[in-house]
């Protein structure tokens, strides 16, 4: 079994984490106190350095992102992804309920090193604990002098903010994010422009997920080598792993990546309910294509995960057992994307309801061959080509479904 | 900040503030709270004080599951339908126990109009499934005497 001891879930278990007491008498705060005495590029290198790439479901190298922010531009912002909806997922919602001074650390430090003076958190609007978390450590921060102007001395200045949003998953896409931060409906836009050249009105804008912003703290205390040092080739430093379905003890893990899915199932997770046998994993949320249990001694990577035929995501494992109906799981998951469709791009808006019509005559036993040709067909012309990510996420799990499932779909069609 | 000029709004043609524009979702949290949903009235405020027709208000107002426009009850349970719920004996199991308890369908309010049965997608709750939320109260690791000690409270409260 890895030996890891929690760094980004130090704090979740101490009595009243949430408290800005707390997390000072546990160092925190100090990361902010040596950044401010780097320069800004000093800090940017070091991001770059450890080579985190973005916890929110994409990866994108944090420290190129930080890079791709104008230097030169008036005016900039960093908005913090706590949208968390994929399902699945429940690590952001712990950090921000019982340590969000962890992320606020990591956004002080990370608008120090991008030059922005304001800063936004998106929290998805279901998240009531989070929101009265967010705003309590954000007005203890103003008050302790690590937020507002001259932050500890530095003469850097700093606002933050919290911004609800109101039930739209799509609002954690980053520039449909950014579209509901300005009062508008969730709907993705055109990249290019990237946030960081066009985002928050108009302005360069750095988003990042908060379990990103949580491990900035980490870095610059104890170094990007430090870092980089953890993982694997291309997927350095520690991850939340949130796991959860026929598990005995589900719940969030932090481990090293490239940890094997296998020791978090067996050994962390307490294994399979009953002592029975994997039928299907979902490694990255519901998004991510399913694998069998043939791919449980995968390293839990990006790159690893690739190569296994799915993806890290944002590293939400499920685990279904041999008595899992694997076509009700495909239809549940297709509805929640179809429910959540902005409904701007055609074959999102329409292909989905499609599969879902297929799907739900089929889960109900009264499909026939035709509906799995056609859920393959309307499957295939919707991956990769829709406006936003998202299709291709509701893509994914119908075609890897009947990829590896193929024999039960067709067992749902005998009677017909 | 004066780049009033390069925002219109896309219903009404008017000339929108984005500064004011970015209100939008705090000010309809703001005008849902007294009826639980937003009244015309409620939607013409917060146009007016945008500076924006009822109808940009109402475009983005639809677009998020939480706004509502229509009445609901006092308290709203929202039973959660995602995939590890299911997988944990939640989710149409938890709402059909419910209905069957306040002998209301999904979508429904009671004759009283103390309840509504809703399903909601994940709530983040997965590893403590099955899950479900009661107005902004969230109630984790389900079982049927979890949920009738829920609800006997509920009633108890009036
Ligand atoms: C449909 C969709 C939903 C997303 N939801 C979230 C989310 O809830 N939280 C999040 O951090 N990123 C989400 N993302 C990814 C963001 O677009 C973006 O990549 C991320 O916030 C960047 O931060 P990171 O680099 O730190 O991960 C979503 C992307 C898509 C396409
Ligand atoms: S893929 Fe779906 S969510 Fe994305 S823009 Fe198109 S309709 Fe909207
Ligand atoms: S699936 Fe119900 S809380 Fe995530």
């Amino acid at each position: 079994m890895t030996n890891w001891e929690p760094v980004l879930l130090a704090n979740v278990n101490r009595p009243n984490s949430e408290k800005i007491d707390t997390y000072l008498r546990y160092g925190g705060y100090e990361a902010l106190r040596k950044a401010l005495k780097m320069t800004p590029d000093q800090v940017t290198a070091e991001v770059k350095t450890s080579e985190i790439r973005g916890r929110g479901g994409a990866g994108f190298p944090a420290g190129v992102k930080w890079g791709f922010m104008p230097k030169d531009a008036p005016v900039k912002y960093l908005a913090i992804n706590t949208d968390e909806g994929e399902p699945g997922t429940f690590k952001d919602r712990l950090i921000v309920e019982r340590d969000p001074h962890s992320i606020l650390e990591g956004v002080i430090i990370a608008s120090y090193a991008i030059g922005a003076h304001r800063a936004f958190v998106y929290i998805r609007g279901e998240f009531f604990l989070g929101v009265k978390r967010w705003i309590k450590a954000i007005s203890d921060a103003y008050q302790k002098g690590f937020l507002g102007k001259n932050i500890l001395g530095s003469g850097f200045d700093l606002d933050v903010s919290v911004h609800r949003g109101a039930g739209a998953y799509i609002c954690g896409e980053e520039t449909a994010m950014l579209e509901s931060l300005e009062g508008k409906r969730g709907v993705p836009r055109t990249k290019p422009p990237f946030p960081a050249q066009k985002g928050f009105w108009g302005k360069p804008t750095l988003v990042q997920n908060c379990e990103t912003l949580a491990n900035i703290p980490h870095i610059i205390l104890r170094g990007g080598k430090w870092y980089s040092s953890i993982g694997t080739e291309k997927s350095k430093g520690m991850k939340i792993f949130c796991i959860s379905g026929h598990v005995n003890s589900p719940g969030n893990f932090e481990l090293p990546l490239g940890t094997p899915l296998k020791e978090i199932i067996y050994e962390h997770a307490g294994g399979v309910r009953k002592g029975r046998d994997i039928k299907a994993i979902i490694p990255g949320g519901s998004s991510t294509p399913f694998l069998t249990a043939e791919k449980i001694n995968t390293p839990m990577g990006f790159e690893t995960l690739q190569a296994a035929g799915s993806a890290l995501g944002t590293g939400a494992i499920i685990v279904m057992d041999e008595t899992t109906d694997m076509v009700e799981v495909v239809r549940r998951i297709t509805r929640f994307y179809v429910h959540e469709s902005c409904g701007y791009c055609f074959p999102c808006r329409i292909g989905g309801q499609r599969m879902l019509s297929s799907l739900e005559r089929l889960a109900g036993g009264k499909g026939s061959k035709q509906d799995i040709e056609d859920l393959e067909y309307v499957a295939k012309g919707i991956y990769g080509r829709t406006f936003c990510p998202m299709g291709t996420g509701m893509a994914e799990p119908v075609l890897s479904g009947l990829r590896l499932f193929r024999p039960e779909f067709e067992m749902k069609t005998a009677k017909n | 900040m004066n780049t009033k000029k390069e925002f219109k709004s896309p219903v009404g043609g008017a000339i929108v503030d984005p500064a004011k524009q970015s209100m939008m979702l705090a000010a309809l949290y703001i005008a849902q709270e007294q009826n639980g949903y937003l009244t015309k009235e409620a939607v013409q405020q917060v146009a007016k004080r945008l500076g924006m027709t009822p109808g940009d208000v109402y475009s983005t107002a639809s677009f998020y599951s939480l706004f509502r426009m229509k009445p609901v009850g006092r308290y709203v349970i929202q039973v959660c339908e995602g995939i590890s719920c299911y997988l944990n004996d939640g989710a149409e199991r938890v709402a059909d126990y419910v209905s069957e308890k306040l002998g209301i369908k999904l979508g429904e309010t009671t004759r009283d109009g103390m309840f509504t049965l809703e399903t909601v997608q994940c709530l983040a709750s997965c590893g403590t499934a099955p899950a479900m939320r009661v107005n902004d109260q969230l109630y984790e690791n389900l079982s049927p005497a979890i949920i009738d000690d829920i609800l006997e409270r509920l009633m108890g409260e009036v």
